[in-house]
């Protein structure tokens, strides 16, 4: 495939995600949150039991259909491979403290670009956050930062982590009491568009980028390291699509998609520290981990394992973040959630130089 | 020739090989991955580089040639 293929294709699905994206919040999802990998990993979490949080319990089939979606396409076009083996504990670890990070910003770098599109300048500070941890990330790369190699797996293996979601899918739909779901009016995880629609929102957009590779680390990390601008492109095109659809939407509807401020915007705070601490500690993660959780999710769905564990390793971060106060809330970050995100840096470090600075055997 | 095997290894790693390699200028390189993002973005960044690139696949796994 020729090089302006591949930034076309990137667009097209960037563009598509995007008006995806800002859509789901017309049909019932929180403002500014038509996906967001952290949150709906960390409600999906809390319907499972894991959390307690009753504001944030709900299995969010945009997760179920993402992950199905790579699997399918992967299916399709041969691409369905099982492996893992490459650092799973250490992956798992850099998967609980990317969680930490979003979820004291509130969102992970997909919500991160869908709530600039919504106006929300709170998100500024996240995104230089991200960008400094993205350098940190590049740094230890650069040095010769490596997880060492992945091996074949048996195809049992890689049909795993598609076939819990699909038993998710189930659950949803069957909901039997001990499914947690957050009673209306609660928060976030009451707040959903129609179950099929968010499927088949997932579904495309899990197809797609996993096709397209479409990962909002990448897109940073290769313009950096490389000056390679195809995944910035597909980061740039979902801004793109989802902000022109927020302001279409504020003008054609009676909702507010799009609000120009710091203050008052949904599921947010406007702490510019630590919304940049957070998403410092979530992109140094993600780019040691190799990907944002939107791409864990797809190559996950694709049958590598590495990156099933790291999705639970983002759950169980997620759990903990609930059980003992660490999440923020609108009304600013905790101590506790402080005091988490500089271990978490401190941690994410630790594991960049010890897989980096190591004598060859 | 520079032979170099980033089987098993995921983006970007390989690419950041074949950056490190290209430094020494040489005329052609060899390179095995085995999964088509990495497959991808070495092409892309030896095709940027000003080499050519050709693919041979044999079960799952891709040995690229790129020669000036």
């Amino acid at each position: 495939m020729n090089q302006k293929k591949e930034v076309r294709n990137i667009l097209i699905a960037g563009l598509v995600t995007g008006i995806l994206g800002a859509a789901l919040v017309l049909f019932g999802n929180p403002k500014n949150m038509g996906f967001c990998i952290a949150c709906f990993l960390r409600d999906t979490a809390g319907a499972l039991g894991l959390h307690r949080a009753e504001a944030v319990q709900y299995i969010r089939p945009e997760i179920i259909g993402l992950v199905l979606g790579s699997f399918i396409a992967a299916m399709m076009s041969k691409e369905f491979r099982p492996k893992g083996g490459s650092a799973p504990l250490t992956r798992f670890i850099l998967g609980f403290f990317a969680m930490i990070g979003c979820l004291m910003f509130l969102g992970c770098p997909f919500r991160m670009v869908l709530r600039l599109a919504g106006g929300d300048l709170n998100a500024v500070f996240g995104l230089v956050g991200f960008v400094l941890g993205i350098l940190c990330g590049i740094f230890f790369l650069n040095k010769g930062y490596s997880l060492k190699r992945t091996y074949v797996m048996p195809k049992c293996e890689g049909f795993l982590f598609p076939a819990i979601q699909a038993a998710f899918l189930i659950l949803l739909v069957a909901a039997p009491a001990f499914i947690l779901f957050s009673p209306e009016g609660a928060g976030p995880g009451a707040l959903h568009a129609p179950i099929i629609i968010s499927l088949i929102a997932g579904l495309l957009v899990g197809a797609m980028a996993q096709k397209t590779r479409l990962c909002m680390v990448g897109g940073i990390r290769d313009f950096v390291l490389f000056k390679d601008v195809k995944l910035l492109s597909g980061f740039v095109a979902v801004f793109a699509a989802a902000l022109v659809v927020n302001l279409i939407l504020t003008g054609a509807t009676e909702g507010t998609y799009f609000t120009l401020s710091m203050t008052d915007q949904p599921v947010a705070h406007v702490d510019g520290l630590w919304n940049a601490l957070g998403m410092l500690l979530a992109g140094f993660a993600c780019t040691l981990l190799g990907g944002c959780p939107l791409r864990q999710l797809v190559l996950a769905g694709e049958g590598n394992t590495d990156s099933a564990v790291t999705v639970l390793g983002l759950m169980v971060g997620a759990a903990f973040a609930h059980n003992f106060g660490l999440a923020s809330s609108g009304a600013g970050p905790t101590d506790n959630g402080k005091i988490a995100v500089i271990i978490g840096i401190v941690v994410v470090a630790a594991i960049g130089a010890l897989n980096t600075f190591k004598k060859e055997n | 020739m520079t032979t170099l095997d980033a089987r098993g290894l995921s983006c970007p790693e390989p690419v950041i090989m074949i950056q490190k390699a290209m430094k020494t200028k040489e005329a052609s390189y060899v390179m095995m991955v085995d999964n088509h993002a990495s497959k991808e973005n070495v092409t892309r960044f030896a095709e940027k580089a000003g080499y050519t690139v050709t693919i041979k696949e044999n079960g799952g796994e891709y040995t690229l040639e790129m020669r000036k």
